[in-house]
This record gives C-alpha cells, structure tokens and sequence, in this order.
C-alpha cells in the first residue's frame, strides 16, 4: 500500500487530535505533528511529505511565515499546503493563496471536509 | 540439421497452423452462411405462404402481437426495476450522508471530552475549554466564569479576544449569564428574548450533578460563522457537564496538593 506522509503543523492540541482522527481514514496515511512554525519547518526540512496542513496563528513562528520558508526552499515548492485557520477574512485568505498555499479552510472545520480536501490534494 | 534448415522447419509449421486455422474459420463461414441461406428461405416462404393464405397471416400477426406485448411488459419490469433501483440509490446516499454528519459530530465530541480530561492542572483545563470553544464552536470573544459559592458572584477566569479584566463580575440571577447559571440551562440571546446589549450570544452553566460552578459565555462567532447549529448545541451540553467536572477536578486537585504540601512542611518542622 502506498504511504502518504501528512504533516500537521497546529499548537491546539484538540485540532491537532480533530485533525489526526480526520486523515486516519485515509489509507496509508502516515501523520506526523508539529506545535508551532519553527518544529514544523524542523520537520519538513528533515523529511519528506506529500502534504502539510498549517494553522496561522502560532507560537515561535506563524504559519504564514513557515509558507514562506517551504516555498523558498526548492525541493518543498511543490508540495500541497493546506492551511486551517480561524481567520476567515477574505484579506488573509489571499494573502496565504499568494505565499503558496494551495487551499484554505476556516475553523471550525469539519472531518470530513479535510479529508476530502486531502484525498483532491494528494490525488486518492 | 543446419539453423538454417530448422528455421524454415519452424517457419513451415507455423505457416501450415496458419493455414489449418484460416481453413477452419472458412469451414465456419461457410456453414454460418448456409444456415442463414436456410433462415432466409423460410422467412421468404412463409411470408409468400401468408400473402396467400389470410389464415396464415392472421397467426404471423398474432405471433408478432404476442411478441410485442411480451417485449412491452419485460420493458416495463426492466423500468420499474432501475426506478427502484435508483430511489434505492437515493436512500443509501442520503444516508451515507447522514452517517458523515454524525461521525463528524462525534468526533468532535469524542476530542472535546478527551482533551477536557487530559489534564488536572486548572489553567490547562481553561485553556482547553478556550481552545474547544474556539476551534470547535467558533466563538472569538468568550469569558468563562467561576461562581464563588460565598459571595454568589460569578468572576471571569478566563477569557479569549478581549483582556479578562475586560469582564466585569456578575451577580448570581442576573442577566443572561447569572439566569442560565441560576436556572442550571444554557441560554442563547434570542431564547432570552430583549437581551440588554452586551449580553453574550449564549451563556453554557457549567454543573456538575446539581452544583453549578461557573460559566462560558460566547459574546461574538468568528467573521464566517454565521450562526449555532445543532452540533454547537451538542458541545454546549458537553461542555456544561464535561468541562464542569474536569474544572471541579482540577480545583479539587491543586487544592489537595496545597493541602499536601502544607502537612508536609508541617511534618518536617516537627521532626527536625
């Protein structure tokens, strides 16, 4: 079976949770996390990922800043970001699709709407 | 014998199976056509002998009658048959839908009262309650209250998109807040009816059993939550026992430690 390797880079751990038990239902699904920017560019630079999906508003280091980093660095330019976030302004969510993320999704987010955005993302 | 001499050997046999085969689908050809030749024929007389003779016409009508009406009704069991089929459909993807919906619920439900009892530190359990209310609620300016059994008063504890401070106290019975505490029900502004203004969207009495002991009070929803739904109504009546409990538990906890460390210090002054 093919693995898919999915990074989750949020500081709640209760999305984190939500997020984990959503992808589990993916087949192959391989989830790692990370609580903040900084351990999740710790994590992505350090393997590889098929998928990452980013809060904005975190400790150390934001994720808007964190979709900058990925996006600068050669080898991650493509892989899919998803960013989940409680802004829901129309602002930032251009301002993340113009860093480079590839979908952007507003808490509170339901299960099954990640997972589905996933599966399109990594093409299931 | 030489290569050369059994390649074309080989060549030879693989030519001769080509032919058998070609032979063989000709032989097949032929009788399918003499079969057809005979078909043919019999139609071509019997409807000669039905130009003729009206009685024979009138069975080669019925016959076809017969066929049509026959092909007719396996038509409409075929119809019938793909129309229950598709309703069938309908049903099974209306309830798939309804099973996602019900996962999703329960998986926040599942979270929430798992993250809510993780810990029995207090300032962790608030920040929980916060965090659920946030990202599971939608909520971006909340308070939640603790009661103070001897005064009666409810103080802000902790609180999300405004200072704390912020949040003034309140007694016990009024407004939104101190009814749904009172009353032990949780209380939105239009259930309230002519709530005075800056009163909370709904206030969540925290219990556990009979005791009430606080409070969570959302006052405004995220920029693209437009309103409750039922699944916020269900984290609500989670909360209000769940996180109920996990606080008491906590209070309880750092209460008995201070006790612990206090006849600690104690035992150690009177043994030294």
């Amino acid at each position: 079976m093919q693995r898919h390797r999915i990074l989750i880079v949020e500081d709640s751990p209760t999305m984190r949770q939500l997020l984990v038990f959503a992808l589990k239902r993916l087949p192959g699904a391989l989830l790692v996390e990370a609580r903040d920017g900084m351990d999740g560019l710790r994590k992505v630079t350090s393997d590889h990922f098929d998928l990452a999906l980013v809060d904005i508003n975190m400790p150390v280091m934001d994720g808007l800043k964190l979709i900058h980093l990925i996006r600068d660095e050669e080898s991650l330019a493509d892989m899919p970001i998803v960013v989940i976030t409680t802004e829901g302004a129309e602002e930032d969510r251009a301002r993340a699709l113009a860093l480079g993320a590839d979908e952007y999704l507003t808490k509170p987010v339901q299960a099954n709407k990640v997972l589905a955005v996933a599966r399109s993302l990594l093409k299931l | 014998m030489s290569q050369r001499e059994g390649d074309l050997f080989e060549r030879a046999s693989e030519f001769l199976a080509m032919f058998r085969r070609g032979a063989e689908f000709t032989r097949e050809l032929v009788e399918e056509n003499a079969r057809l030749r005979r078909k043919l024929l019999e139609l071509e007389t019997r409807q000669s002998d039905a130009a003729q003779d009206p009685k024979e016409w009138g069975r080669l009508r019925e016959e076809l009658v017969d066929r049509i009406q026959g092909l007719e009704s396996e038509r409409q069991d075929v119809l019938d048959r793909v129309q229950s089929l598709e309703q069938e459909n309908r049903h099974f993807a209306q309830r798939f839908l309804e099973i996602e919906e019900e996962n999703n619920h329960l998986a926040n439900l599942y979270v929430a009262s798992y993250q809510l009892h993780s810990t029995l530190d207090l300032s962790e359990v608030l920040r929980i309650v916060v965090e659920i209310v946030i990202n599971l609620i939608g909520a971006e300016v909340l308070c939640v209250y603790a009661l103070d059994e001897r005064s009666g008063l409810l103080a802000p504890v902790a609180a999300e998109g405004r200072e704390r401070a912020s949040f003034p106290s309140l007694a016990l019975g009024s407004g939104l807040v101190g009814a749904s505490v009172q009353r032990g029900e949780i209380l939105t502004r239009e259930a309230a009816q002519g709530g005075a203004e800056g009163e909370p969207l709904a206030s969540i009495p925290l219990r556990v059993g009979e005791r009430s002991i606080g409070a969570i009070a959302l006052f405004s929803l995220l920029v693209q939550k437009q309103k409750l739904s039922a699944l916020d109504h269900e984290l609500f009546t989670l909360l209000g026992g769940h996180a109920a409990t996990a606080i008491l538990a906590a209070q309880l906890h750092t209460q008995s430690e201070r006790k612990l460390n206090t006849m600690q210090g104690l035992i150690e002054l009177l043994t030294r």
